[in-house]
């Protein structure tokens, strides 16, 4: 189980702009083998949030653990092979192919000088048969679409937290905005993925999205965040209400249950007056 | 599809002939032709050999500086551009080399007597302080540089480091200026194999760390959180790349001066044949910049013989264009 405690974060003062606090006492958790939304306007905190999350910022208050084991003494290869995240939108500095990038995620599980083995390859290829994407295998990565580049990042993560077994359990995933820069079809292809995923494997998933439709139909547990502090947190169909769109967007938001959905569907009315 | 092992083994074959047959050839080229199979003879004794005179005496250093320059900037081009995750970065175009030629100057003008390793451990000093104000300004850039930036902090600090090497050349005699002005277009004038062998452990050590780097500036290629995230120690990393890239730069211009684009036309030509993997790309580049610097050599030596032209002349011609290419190829 992953847990922030009361975290607390400010980024640097810039030219004489003094520090914002961007995190006020954030406290949440992720419970093994769910998936939990992290909802908010822009400038929420959202993205430092997982950042802190995943350990590429340190708290400067509050402390977030892992199992009940600081993230700050955890030794980064050992929370590598615990946690993956996918970024936003990845740019390579140079062409890759899709299985190169895939074995990049097997880093953690490798010493200093150890080359990729048949083990690695067939971890490797697993991932991208979850995630859809084993028949591009020997492609170049720049040549893919945006929903099958994340695809292929999100294969790269669940290689890099496989165990040599087959096993993964107490991993966790961490997707910041997996569905931002992708179309209509694009975002249903990566819900359905995150939702069999969560399904077929032992994992906990934690998502940040700008989409309603996406979370409720996504997420067991919500926490939203507005300015920096948690608004509220819970089951999704507790927490998804109009009061806290409100709240959050200042926009009059319609909520109701879609039957053929399945889930709480979200049709957003207009700002509010 | 080939593993690691496999194309680095075919990559390391294949240049590393061209780099031998490099080696072994261009010290028949030149004014007086030798033979290599009288030079070789083992039956004539070295004194009345004067074919294995030129080969060994004459010749043979002036190429293998040109394989030790070739190798290290080459690869030291491999490291700065997977590091700042910019391909068109290398130490010309971001002023390294240049102030690794201000450091030399300084110490060859002033005769600073550090012993044997005066020249080199200058170079290197001035590289390191120009590798200081590009760590600076990537820092600042969070992990990165924009082309835009990259290239116009090292058109600054070319010019800056230029006018600095003015500065130290206005107190050098006559004579020696005009050597100097050689050197600093990038010339492997070597006689001796005495600059090399005080070059050597240098580019040991530089190459070490880079064979340590291969793997981790993989990871940079996805992006400073994205290798972060993996386990990568990104700050170590960036340290360790910074400053064996220096040490690289420092003994390469200690030895040839600031010989340009190296760097960025082997770096690519290789991408191109064995993709991006830095643990094919970096050994690759290393004998491809060999065999690549010491063509150009050979073509420095007799295209307008008697005259020897500088290196540096010959690698800009074509890196010029190529560069030119490369900007608006992207």
């Amino acid at each position: 189980m992953l847990q922030a405690t009361d975290v607390r974060f400010a980024y640097r003062p810039n030219r004489g702009v003094a520090a914002k606090p961007v995190l006020n006492g954030v406290t949440l958790e992720v419970p093994a083998g769910r998936v939990v939304g992290i909802l908010g306007p822009n400038g929420s905190g959202k993205t430092t949030l997982l950042r802190i999350l995943n350990g590429t910022l340190r708290p400067l208050g509050g402390h977030v653990s892992l199992d009940g084991q600081d993230l700050a003494t955890l030794p980064r290869a050992t929370l590598a092979r615990r946690m993956a995240s996918v970024p936003q939108e990845t740019h390579l500095a140079f062409d890759y192919s899709v299985i190169e990038i895939v074995l990049m995620g097997r880093y953690p599980h490798l010493g200093a000088f150890e080359v990729e083995g048949p083990a690695d390859l067939a971890i490797a290829r697993r991932a991208l048969a979850a995630t859809g994407t084993l028949d591009f295998e020997a492609r170049s990565f720049a040549t893919l679409s945006g929903g099958e580049k994340q695809r292929v990042i999100i294969a790269a993560a669940l290689a890099q937290i496989s165990d040599d077994g087959e096993s993964r359990a107490g991993t966790l995933l961490l997707l910041d905005e997996p569905t931002a820069a992708l179309d209509l079809g694009y975002q249903l292809e990566v819900a359905a993925l995150v939702r069999g995923l969560n399904r077929q494997l032992p994992l906990s998933i934690v998502v940040s999205t700008h989409d309603l439709n996406f979370a409720a139909g996504v997420c067991d547990t919500l926490v939203l965040l507005r300015e920096g502090r948690v608004l509220a947190a819970g089951a999704t169909d507790d927490v998804l209400t109009p009061e806290h769109i409100r709240a959050l967007y200042d926009v009059e938001a319609d909520v109701q249950r879609h039957a053929e959905a399945g889930h709480l569907v979200v049709v957003p009315i207009g700002r509010r007056a | 599809m080939k593993t690691v092992r496999q194309r680095f083994v075919l990559a390391t074959a294949g240049f590393g002939a061209l780099a031998l047959a490099a080696t072994v050839l261009a010290p028949l080229a030149g004014s007086t032709p030798i033979s290599l199979r009288r030079a070789l003879d083992p039956s004539v004794p070295f004194a009345d050999n004067v074919d294995a005179q030129i080969f060994f005496v004459a010749r043979l250093p002036r190429t293998l500086a040109g394989a030790l320059v070739g190798s290290t900037l080459a690869s030291a081009g491999v490291v700065f551009q997977g590091l700042l995750r910019n391909p068109l970065a290398t130490p010309f175009t971001l002023g390294v080399s240049a102030g690794a030629a201000l450091g030399a100057m300084l110490a060859i003008t002033f005769g600073l007597s550090l012993g044997w390793a005066g020249v080199p451990a200058a170079s290197f000093a001035g590289s390191l302080g120009a590798v200081a104000v590009v760590y600076g300004l990537a820092r600042a850039r969070h992990g990165g540089l924009s082309t835009n930036v990259l290239l116009l902090a090292g058109v600054t600090m070319n010019a800056f480091f230029s006018a600095l090497i003015l500065f130290v050349q206005y107190f050098a005699d006559y004579a020696e200026t005009y050597r100097i002005l050689r050197w600093l277009m990038g010339d492997l004038d070597v006689s001796s194999y005495q600059p090399l062998v005080t070059a050597v452990p240098l580019v040991v050590i530089a190459f070490l760390a880079f064979a340590w780097l291969a793997r981790p500036l993989n990871l940079l290629s996805l992006g400073v959180d994205s290798a972060e995230t993996r386990g990568l120690d990104v700050a170590r990393t960036q340290r360790t790349a910074f400053l064996s890239a220096s040490v690289a730069t420092g003994a390469a211009v200690s030895v040839g001066g600031p010989v340009g684009f190296i760097g960025i036309i082997v770096p690519h030509l290789v991408r191109l044949l064995v993709g991006s993997d830095h643990r094919v790309v970096l050994p690759a580049s290393a004998l491809f910049g060999a065999a690549f610097l010491i063509g150009c050599d050979v073509v420095a030596r007799t295209a307008m013989s008697p005259v020897e032209l500088p290196v540096g002349v010959i690698t800009a011609l074509i890196g010029g264009p190529f560069f030119l290419w490369l900007l608006v190829r992207r």
